[in-house]
């Protein structure tokens, strides 16, 4: 068994790769056999640590040294003072730029990681099958201390004190969301899940779910517990199936431990959970809607007030969460008010989970604190942009969010902040383009799920957003005229203003915020006929450039239309109106003579 | 109960009403009228119907993000309320704007022009442009043609009334919202054909929907063709209800017994002869009377073959209600057909030898308060030989509609009486017209024929009104017969399930499938669930019975005639083959889900 | 099972799964245990996990090597699906991404056999909040 005395962890991600980490671990690998260290010292490449402004980094083992910006350079005094002499190479290791303070240690590292997992801790932890698991993390402590030793209102003042908000969307104080259930009289109510995800490319409540149900549960009973509530309902999408039956799993070994059922902890308490399926229907996640389609009815929403905290399911007095915000619960009990409120900002406490996704290199699921700025999230976590490409904008809050851009990087990650920039929290979906997008098909893209999920209800979400894509689609085809801009505006506003829910009330956000930041684009459209981007394939055009055409009839041949006509040794012309811009043509073509205009 | 109170400004000018008002309502009492749609208030039906769907009457609230719908957003204490900003109105002025791009504009040739809240909107708001729409789809649904009721639902704003009626009111849930977004729509399930679904063709919905998008059938066209057709005689049926609701098409107030009236301007539009369904309402009280009488006889004998309560069987949107939903219990109603039929089956017989017509050229019409007596009259049942023994019903509106074509001034026309022989009636039959009047007739006739004495007093008040379910005991000298009336058909179902789970001991039961009975028909002129129209309509009813010289059924001379002449006495053999019916279930016919 | 009824009975299941949480059931030393977790969430077994998780435990078997296998949800590391974690004797756990069935084998043969480090480590980039 060779068993190396000291590892060399280079970071290969994109970042560091660019500042030459590859070269630098080919260094380090030559200098360790230059000096005849290779039984005593191996060099492994590594994914992204997360230090992307600090790359490369190296982190040695086992003595837990972190250098950051190493260059190749460094490498022969990186092994010969650190591997052979044992001592550590001073000036490559981080220091803290406030405090000046050099850190030795990877463990003291932490500190300065960029994320931190409350709603994630047990994901990727434990066996999210296994009870036992659940329970040496500290599972269900929670649920007992407050059953045993305290009372509703000291619960909800806990959740209250520590600035929990929902993380399903708008944000609402949970703890006072849980103090209004209570304060609602009824000898029946309802504690519900909500877990209807279904922004696209967001999945952190199916991930909590399938990795952590435990704390679902736990926090649901918590809350039946503070609300007075005896049934708990989990509303879930029946395209999680993997959730569903871990949840199930879940909820039969806590049924087993008498941690739901009648009599839980001895103290009376009974509370227990069942599961409602949904068909995925964006807008039942919005509470009422959900409440709906729970009582068999037609997934639409329904004016608030009365708020479901009052009247909801089948009437009753019904507290609404979703997946994220339960997740929280259990930490928050166990750990404390303080330490909850010492992570974010002023008004958003705790973290935030995003499904970081699109032109990023470490596409993932991250759990930030609130109050980082999406330059940290894109460029540090997130790895930077994809092949070198320039970031262009991000999406955030699926497409009920907004837009943001280079301007908005050093926006600080909180609930109010998002909504001055033009964006909002949203359950989480995190979508990075860079300059190969075109932001008016961005835009067309966001609203065309919007118009699919709009549940018809109400005239200008059902009506207005079909009116609003048919603009944008109109414009991508080169039809635009110039004071769609202006109609776009004023549809959009009144869209906002006038919607009956959130849906409606924010789809037309994706549209607004890309006009606002990107209306070069859209002129270039409108004006220009053209699709700066090259994405919006009505304004591309294949051509033949007489010069390098040498009548081949190779292209002839592959346009599946036969849209390309010519002799045989004579140029070649593509007939615009056949053209469907299929591209074969370019790919046939070995002398550069197709290009796209 | 405690009502707080609640102060609060709307344009400045400040109003106090109780907690729990709407901007809207508060707003109207103050007199500022703000602009609805979808909105329906049917206050006398404790139904008031605010989806907050169309948008149209938003309005700005201080410190709010968005506009509010004033129809369903609730006042506070020192709200600020703007009615008509120019934002509001920029919003308003769009929302119309795209309803009216997903909305045809053939409102020349459409059956609710002049008459249709969407267009009467756009007059006000005048929308003189739509944006954009060479570009802009429009959704399209495949018209639905019933025997009753046509769905154009390419005229559909999705206000929604049309479920609230279908579904709160009436209990009925043929129709529903489906599909999403764009192509959201009102539809029975799976967008089957409404003559596939349990619709009852009450009709309440096409009263309620805004637009075109529900009309009824339309027989107009071919009552003009039949009567200018001269190998045809053409005669005419009035139902009770028609005549206390009619002159509101005229614009005469509510209440106005336009009997007289409605008679000449049938004679002039060419019926060669003016009868009245009242006359069949006379015979269907000797039949059903009759049969109640009989059940109840065996019933006290201990006659266990027979069950009670007996239930009323004239009104064809609640026979085809409890066909579709209630097929337990077919052997209840009592077999009489409704005086719509009696008097088809008796005119094509009876009156056609009299008159020495052949039944294939006799058109007999029928002008109804009723949608669902245009798909009665078609029923096999009813039919001789393929011949239906009522070609067709026209609506209230229909009449009226037919009148004004006919260029007739209403207003001026002298009164002029029915025809004989059917023509003549007994206050009986009159008070068919609303809730409560069947039961009433059936009882001055049952009295009298049971315990053989002059009735004490002709006046059952406790049998009237407009409460949804009402019960009265009635002294059958000695006898207590307990009697169970429900109008609408959400109470009819209450009252069902009660007997179902043997809750009340009814020996009779009337139902009307319509609130109020057939004064609040779905083919009366629409009266916006303002029940003070229906009370008037009511009144006028029993305005007319009091006035008759005869007010009991079986005294009516003509009806003691008919069964000396040719049916012989009730329920006779005769009387069985013409007079009664029988149901079907159809329950396997309807597709369920 | 027996049903939890007081805060004792809670804290005696975490006691017998402590230290080592894997271990605890197993009776097995926990020094000496090998424990390997598989990233099991609906995206890693899209990815491939499940051959990944598979292969370990028959491969584990087939080479006479003694270690526990466990499925946990998702790490986080969409980027680099199918991830594993593992943790050998006294060190701490080292995360693996991309670990197709080739990968897996160099784990096996290289790490968790020789603890010989190979690339494709991902390195924890987030804090905990229990430790």
């Amino acid at each position: 068994m060779t068993d190396f005395k000291i590892h060399l962890l280079v970071c290969g991600g994109t970042n560091c790769r660019s500042s030459r980490s590859s070269i630098l671990a080919e260094q380090l690998r030559a200098e360790i056999k230059n000096q005849g260290l290779d039984d005593y010292a191996q060099v492994v490449t590594t994914g992204c640590f997360g230090y992307c402004e600090n790359g490369p980094v190296i982190k040695v083992i086992p003595d837990n040294t972190i250098y950051t910006q190493v260059r190749p350079e460094d490498a022969e005094e990186i092994v010969t003072n650190h591997i052979v002499k044992g001592r550590k190479v001073n000036r490559l290791l981080y220091k803290d730029p406030r405090t000046d303070k050099i850190i030795v240690d990877a463990r003291e590292m932490e500190t300065y990681k960029k994320q931190i997992r409350i709603a994630l801790r047990n994901c990727g932890v434990i066996d999210p099958e296994s009870i036992d698991e659940y329970i040496a993390k500290d599972g269900y402590t929670a649920l007992g201390k407050v059953l045993t030793t305290m009372s509703p209102e000291e619960v909800i003042q806990i959740i209250k004190r520590s600035g929990l908000r929902g993380r399903g969307g708008a944000g609402f104080l949970t703890g006072l969301k849980w103090e209004l259930t209570r304060q609602t009289p009824g000898k029946e109510k309802y504690v519900v899940c909500n877990a209807d995800e279904g922004d696209p490319g967001a999945f952190m409540d199916r991930s909590i779910l399938e990795g952590d149900p435990h704390s679902i549960i736990e926090a649901m009973a918590i809350n039946g517990y503070c609300t007075g509530a005896s049934q708990g309902l989990v509303y879930i999408r029946a395209e999680y199936p993997l959730a569903i039956d871990r949840l199930r799993k879940a909820i039969h070994q806590a049924q087993e431990y008498g941690m739901l059922g009648a009599d839980i902890f001895s103290t009376g308490f009974d509370f227990d959970i069942s599961l409602r399926f949904g068909a995925g229907a964006f807008v039942c996640g919005e509470e009422t809607a959900l409440i709906h389609s729970m009582e068999g009815g037609r997934g639409e929403p329904t004016m608030k007030p009365p708020f479901p905290s009052v009247k909801g399911f089948l009437g009753k007095p019904t507290n609404v969460n979703n997946v994220e915000t339960f997740a929280n619960v259990p930490a928050i009990i166990n750990k404390g008010t303080e330490w909850f409120r010492s992570i974010g900002t002023e008004k958003s406490k705790g973290t935030k989970v995003f499904a970081l996704a699109g032109k990023v290199n470490n596409v993932g699921l991250i759990e930030v604190p609130m109050g980082i700025t999406l330059r940290e999230v894109i460029f540090e976590i997130g790895g930077g942009i994809k092949n070198d490409k320039k970031f262009k904008g991000v999406q955030i809050g699926g497409p009920s969010g907004g837009c943001l851009t280079e301007k908005h990087l050093d926006v600080p990650i909180d609930y109010e902040s998002l909504v001055d920039a033009g964006a909002m929290m949203g359950s989480g979906g995190m979508i990075i383009m860079d300059e190969d997008d075109c932001m008016v098909d961005v835009a067309k893209f966001f609203l065309d799920f919007t118009v699919d999920e709009s549940c018809g209800k109400c005239t200008p979400c059902r009506i207005g957003n079909k009116r609003l894509h048919e603009l944008l689609i109109n414009i991508t085809k080169g039809n635009g005229k110039e004071e769609d801009i202006e109609r776009l505006i004023n549809l959009g506003n009144v869209i906002k203003d006038t919607s009956l829910c959130m849906l409606g009330q924010s789809a037309p956000n994706p549209v607004l915020s890309i006009l606002e930041n990107f209306i070069e684009e859209y002129e270039a459209h409108i004006r220009d006929k053209k699709c700066p981007a090259g994405v919006c394939k009505d304004l591309m055009k294949y051509e033949i450039v007489a010069e390098n055409c040498v009548g081949c009839t190779a292209c002839a041949r592959a346009c599946p239309v036969g849209a390309i006509t010519g002799e045989r040794k004579e140029v070649h012309y593509i007939d615009q109106s056949l053209c469907i811009k299929c591209g074969a043509c370019m790919d046939r073509c070995k002398f550069n003579a197709v290009i796209i205009n | 109960m405690n009502m707080e109170m609640v102060k609060l400004t709307i344009d400045k000018k400040e109003v106090e009403v109780p907690e729990g008002t709407t901007i809207y309502k508060a707003a109207r009492k103050a007199g500022i009228e703000i602009p609805v749609l979808c909105y329906m208030d049917l206050g006398d039906l404790n139904i008031e119907h605010k989806p907050g769907g169309c948008r149209i009457c938003v309005v700005e609230v201080e410190g709010r993000r968005n506009l509010a719908p004033s129809c369903s957003t609730e006042v506070y204490e020192g709200m600020k309320v703007h009615t008509h900003t120019i934002r509001v109105l920029n919003a308003r002025q769009t929302v119309m704007e795209l309803l009216l791009s997903d909305h045809p504009k053939d409102c020349l040739i459409c059956p609710k022009s002049g008459n249709c809240d969407l267009q009467e909107l756009a007059i006000k708001m005048g929308v003189r442009e739509i944006h954009n729409q060479d570009i802009a789809e429009v959704s399209t649904y495949r018209t639905d043609f019933s025997p009753a009721i046509i769905r154009d639902m390419n005229k559909c704003i999705m206000c929604r009334r049309c479920e609230t009626m279908c579904n709160e009111l009436q209990t009925v849930g043929a129709l529903s919202a489906i599909n999403r977004g764009f192509m959201s729509v009102v539809a029975p399930a799976f967008e089957m054909d409404l003559e596939d679904s349990v619709c009852t063709y009450c009709g309440q919905c096409v009263a309620v929907c805004p637009t075109g998008a529900l009309t009824e059938v339309d027989h107009t066209h071919r009552l003009i063709r039949d009567l200018s057709n001269p190998a045809k005689t053409v005669i005419v049926q009035t139902a009770p209800a028609v005549r206390a609701a009619l002159g509101e098409e005229f614009g005469l107030p509510p209440g106005t017994l336009v009997t007289g009236k409605m008679v000449a301007a049938l004679r002039r539009l060419g019926f060669k002869y003016v009868f009245d369904t009242d006359f069949s309402a006379d015979l269907t009280i000797m039949e059903e009377g009759t049969e109640l009488l009989d059940r109840l006889t065996k019933h006290l004998r201990g006659d266990k073959s027979v069950r009670l309560p007996i239930l009323t069987s004239c009104c064809p949107g609640w026979v085809n209600f409890f066909e579709a939903q209630f097929t337990d219990m077919l052997d209840i109603p009592s077999t009489a057909r409704s005086p719509q039929q009696m008097f088809g089956a008796i005119a094509k017989t009876y009156f056609a030898d009299k008159i020495r017509v052949k039944r294939d050229n006799l058109i007999v019409v029928s002008i109804m308060p009723c949608l669902a007596k245009k798909y009665e009259c078609t029923r096999d049942e009813f039919k001789v030989d393929g011949n239906p023994d009522v070609d067709y019903s026209i609506s209230t509106r229909e009449l009226a509609h037919l009148i004004k074509k006919a260029n007739i001034e209403f207003n001026t026309l002298p009164d002029e009486d029915f025809d004989l022989p059917l023509g003549e009636s007994t206050g009986a039959g009159v008070i068919f017209g609303a809730t409560g009047g069947v039961i009433e007739a059936a009882i001055r006739t049952a009295y009298e024929l049971y315990t053989n004495k002059k009735l004490p007093r002709i006046d059952f008040h406790e049998l009237r009104g407009m409460d949804g379910i009402r019960e009265a005991v009635i002294d059958f000298d000695g006898l207590s017969i307990n009697i169970g009336i429900a109008h609408g058909l959400g109470n009819a179902r209450k009252l069902l399930e009660d007997i179902r789970n043997g809750k009340n001991h009814y020996h009779a039961i009337e139902i009307m499938a319509c609130p109020g009975g057939c004064i609040g028909g779905g083919g009366q002129p629409l009266h916006h669930g303002n029940f003070g129209i229906l009370k008037k309509r009511m009144e006028a009813i029993y305005r007319e019975d009091a006035t008759k010289s005869i007010r009991k059924s079986h005294e009516n001379p003509y009806i003691i005639k008919l069964y000396e002449e040719f049916l012989g006495k009730p329920m006779s053999e005769r009387s069985h083959k013409l007079l009664h019916t029988h149901y079907v279930d159809k329950s396997k016919k309807i597709i369920y889900i | 099972m027996a049903k939890i009824t007081n805060l004792e009975d809670l804290r005696k299941i975490r006691q017998k799964m402590q230290p080592e949480t894997i271990s605890g059931h197993t009776g097995k030393d926990a020094a000496k245990l090998i424990r390997i977790k598989v990233a099991m969430a609906t995206c890693s077994i899209a990815s491939g996990s499940r051959e990944t998780l598979n292969y370990i435990v028959d491969e584990l078997d087939k080479r006479n090597l003694e270690a526990t296998v466990t499925q946990t949800g998702c790490m986080g590391y969409c980027y680099a699906e199918p991830t594993i974690e593992v943790t050998l004797p006294d060190r701490e756990p080292v995360l693996f991404g991309y670990v197709d069935v080739k990968k897996a084998d160099e784990i096996i043969e290289k790490y968790v056999k020789g603890g010989m480090l190979v690339d494709g480590i991902i390195p924890v980039n987030y804090k905990r909040i229990d430790e």
